[in-house]
């Protein structure tokens, strides 16, 4: 049974747009933004070096050194514009794919390999880079978000040089009951949260159609607070709609849910197999609007960087992808004894006592060995 | 020494707790105006102000997600669950965000969130208001489960809890909500601390293990059984993760007699952990098999059954006879 589409039928969605997919510049009324040359090549160097940290990662999982990498392609612009519209002060809450977001907030790339490749569960100081820990169960972070932005509130962190908090997530969860809280809770106690949306188009193997059957975007106008859908592979539109929907939301006029209009041109992880239900076609089509492509193609086209630049980059990048794989390769794993650490703050007797159990029997070989 | 009812004696060490530290924040359904269903929030909002004590949409889960966050960002919330059957929708943020977040960030983040939950039977209530999951919670590694049996306990054991850097969930026997009591308000100076037993009657021939509502059972067990010539010791395990082995292991070697006592279903429950590890630790000294006493594996039952199905005096001393009989 498939619903009656005429049924959600309303006018058809707005995508806001800076920068087509051909690379020409175009204005929207409500989102102007003006960039230095500079500025966007920096934009550019940032789509280029997540890109290539990406596949790193990739590469590193098939040869079986990570367990598992979630890929970030075709998602850079949505990360990179959102992330680089933020702020020191704000803070962001990721899913497990925001290595883009994670790049901008100043996380070295090596630490996002440690849970993938299964030597921590989280391995950066959330609190240093104001990036909250990789969150895996969908949609639970979006909840944390909220609360968090009801802490800046009573912080009086709202307002003039406020400060927001910015939550990520996909379309599959949007179909969670603590992402429909989570709007509830913002729009009620009129939270300074910016909702970040990738809409990559599935959910490992499940098409939007079974999460929705409106635009994602325009849930947010049933919750009470405002909706737009972006381009998600026009990094400019991202940073554009998502400095506005910060500014909003620190200076105290509530949460803004933003859907970036994307394409996982990957695998939902290294553990699936999308040949299985979806068409080479859908690809090939999301392929002519690679976020990459079109900021390389604006500047050129007006001459705002030539090709040193380009071959500059591309250097920079392959110099990364070496240097993080050799440095996830030089990833210690970690003692026996660390898992009984950091379980509780204050002395629990039966964490010690297992513990000391524990540490025992593993003395235990070590007597044996000096013995045979 | 002031007389409180427990709900009196939580509702004021909540008062004082954010007294104490502004970052203590108050929050869940009905908290605020009405002062939670059974009075225990009363006052506070009036007096701390809507930013502290903060009425929620009705959604648990939602109340736990944006404790964490609140937590994050250096709160302190003491968040009430209406009724131990309501906890549920909360069970994803609690064991698998609020338990496990601080091992995730390799000790950078701490979650001192309190979650309070009215639990047990005995009230007469309609289905969901009765039951007893603290199992579910004992089980889960990161979390901290207490339960305090009278007053003066409440009054020093949700401020512990409140101070504490973990996850605390904290259960309240809610049919004991109106017993009174005399409570030291002065200080803190004599509260035992948190993680730990107490033995509420000293007693030679058998212990009686129990916590939250059944410690009250357990005394009148333990009197009555004096009657009969039997000195029965209880002990209020106040703390259920971490359990305070050593005293029960004290406890159980002097006597040699072990019965165990909640209102949860025996299959699975709380007192099957206790059962081993007194087995494991003072199987010597048994003079009979730790013996377990609480609800059969049914559904908490109407209310018109349910002085059936909670363990009361009669099946206690049964079990006591039977552990004698050995």
């Amino acid at each position: 049974m498939t619903a009656d589409a005429s049924r959600g039928a309303q006018a058809p969605p707005e995508l806001v747009q800076l920068l087509t997919p051909e690379g020409e510049r175009v204005e929207h009324p409500d989102y102007a933004i003006d960039l230095t040359p500079e500025e966007i090549r920096g934009l550019y160097r940032d789509l280029v070096l997540v890109r290539r940290i990406d596949l790193e990662a990739v590469a590193l999982q098939r040869q079986g050194e990570l367990g598992l990498w979630a890929s970030l392609l075709g998602q850079e612009a949505a990360q990179i514009g959102s992330g680089r519209a933020l702020t020191d002060a704000d803070m962001a809450f990721p899913t497990y794919r925001e290595h883009g977001v994670a790049w901008c907030r100043g996380v070295d790339p090596v630490n996002l390999l440690g849970l993938f490749r299964g030597v921590n569960h989280g391995g950066w100081d959330p609190a240093e880079h104001n990036f909250h820990l990789y969150t895996i169960v969908i949609g639970s972070q979006t909840l944390h978000a909220v609360g968090y932005a009801m802490g800046m509130q009573r912080d009086g962190a709202v307002g003039e040089d406020g400060a927001a908090s910015i939550v990520y997530f996909g379309d599959g969860a949007t179909s969670q009951g603590d992402v429909n809280e989570a709007f509830i809770w913002a729009s009620v106690f009129n939270a300074p949260v910016v909702f970040f949306c990738q809409n990559n188009q599935w959910a490992i193997s499940e098409p939007l159609e079974k999460q929705t059957r409106i635009p994602l975007y325009r849930r947010a106008s049933g919750f009470g607070f405002p909706g737009v859908r972006v381009d998600g592979n026009d990094v400019l539109a991202c940073l554009a709609v998502t400095r506005k929907a910060l500014a909003d939301a620190r200076s105290g006029q509530g949460p803004v849910l933003i859907e970036a209009y994307t394409y996982r041109m990957g695998a939902h992880t290294t553990s699936d197999d999308p040949t299985r239900y979806r068409v080479a076609d859908e690809l090939e089509a999301w392929k002519l609007k690679d976020p990459i492509e079109r900021v390389k193609a604006y500047l050129v086209r007006n001459r705002l960087a030539d090709q040193a630049f380009f071959e500059g980059v591309d250097a920079e990048a392959d110099a990364l992808g070496k240097d993080v794989r050799r440095r996830c390769l030089e990833m210690p794993d970690p003692g026996p004894m660390e898992m009984f650490e950091h379980v509780y703050a204050e002395s629990h007797g039966l964490v010690e006592a297992e513990r000391a159990e524990f540490s025992a029997y593993l003395a235990g070989f070590e007597t044996e060995g000096v013995e045979g | 020494m002031t007389t409180l009812t427990m709900a009196k004696a939580l509702n004021e060490g909540m008062r004082k707790a954010m007294e104490d530290d502004p970052k203590v924040l108050v929050m869940g359904e009905d908290v605020g105006k009405l002062g939670g269903v059974f009075r225990v929030t009363d006052g506070l909002q009036k007096d701390f102000g809507e930013q502290r004590v903060i009425d929620t949409p009705l959604a648990e889960s939602g109340i736990i997600g944006t404790a964490i966050g609140l937590a994050l960002r250096g709160y302190r919330p003491v968040c009430e669950i209406q009724f131990d059957g309501f906890v549920f929708p909360a069970a994803d943020q609690i064991i698998t965000q609020l338990a496990k977040m601080p091992m995730r960030s390799l000790g950078k983040l701490r979650l001192p969130v309190v979650v309070r939950i009215p639990c047990g039977g005995g009230i007469g209530a309609v289905e969901h208001h009765s039951e007893s999951p603290e199992a579910y919670f004992t089980h889960t590694a990161g979390l901290r489960v207490v339960t305090c049996s009278n007053p003066a306990d409440a009054y020093a054991m949700i401020q512990q809890a409140i101070r504490c850097d973990d996850p605390v969930v904290f259960f309240e026997p809610k049919r004991r909500y109106w017993d009174k009591a005399e409570v030291d308000t002065s200080g803190s100076a004599d509260w035992l601390p948190l993680d730990r037993a107490r033995v509420v009657r000293s007693g030679a021939d058998a212990t009686l293990l129990a916590y939250g509502p059944m410690v009250k059972t357990c005394l009148e067990v333990a009197a009555a059984a004096q009657e009969d010539g039997r000195s029965l010791e209880v002990v209020d395990l106040r703390s259920l993760n971490p359990l305070d082995l050593p005293a029960v292991v004290e406890s159980v070697r002097r006597t040699g007699r072990c019965v165990v006592v909640h209102e949860a279903p025996v299959f699975s429950g709380y007192g099957a952990e206790l059962a081993a590890r007194v087995t494991e630790e003072c199987f010597y000294h048994l003079e009979a098999p730790v013996l377990r006493v609480g609800g059969p594996s049914t559904p908490y039952p109407p209310s018109r059954l349910e002085d059936h199905y909670l363990p009361d005096l009669d099946r206690v001393l049964d079990a006591v006879d039977r552990a004698f009989a050995f």
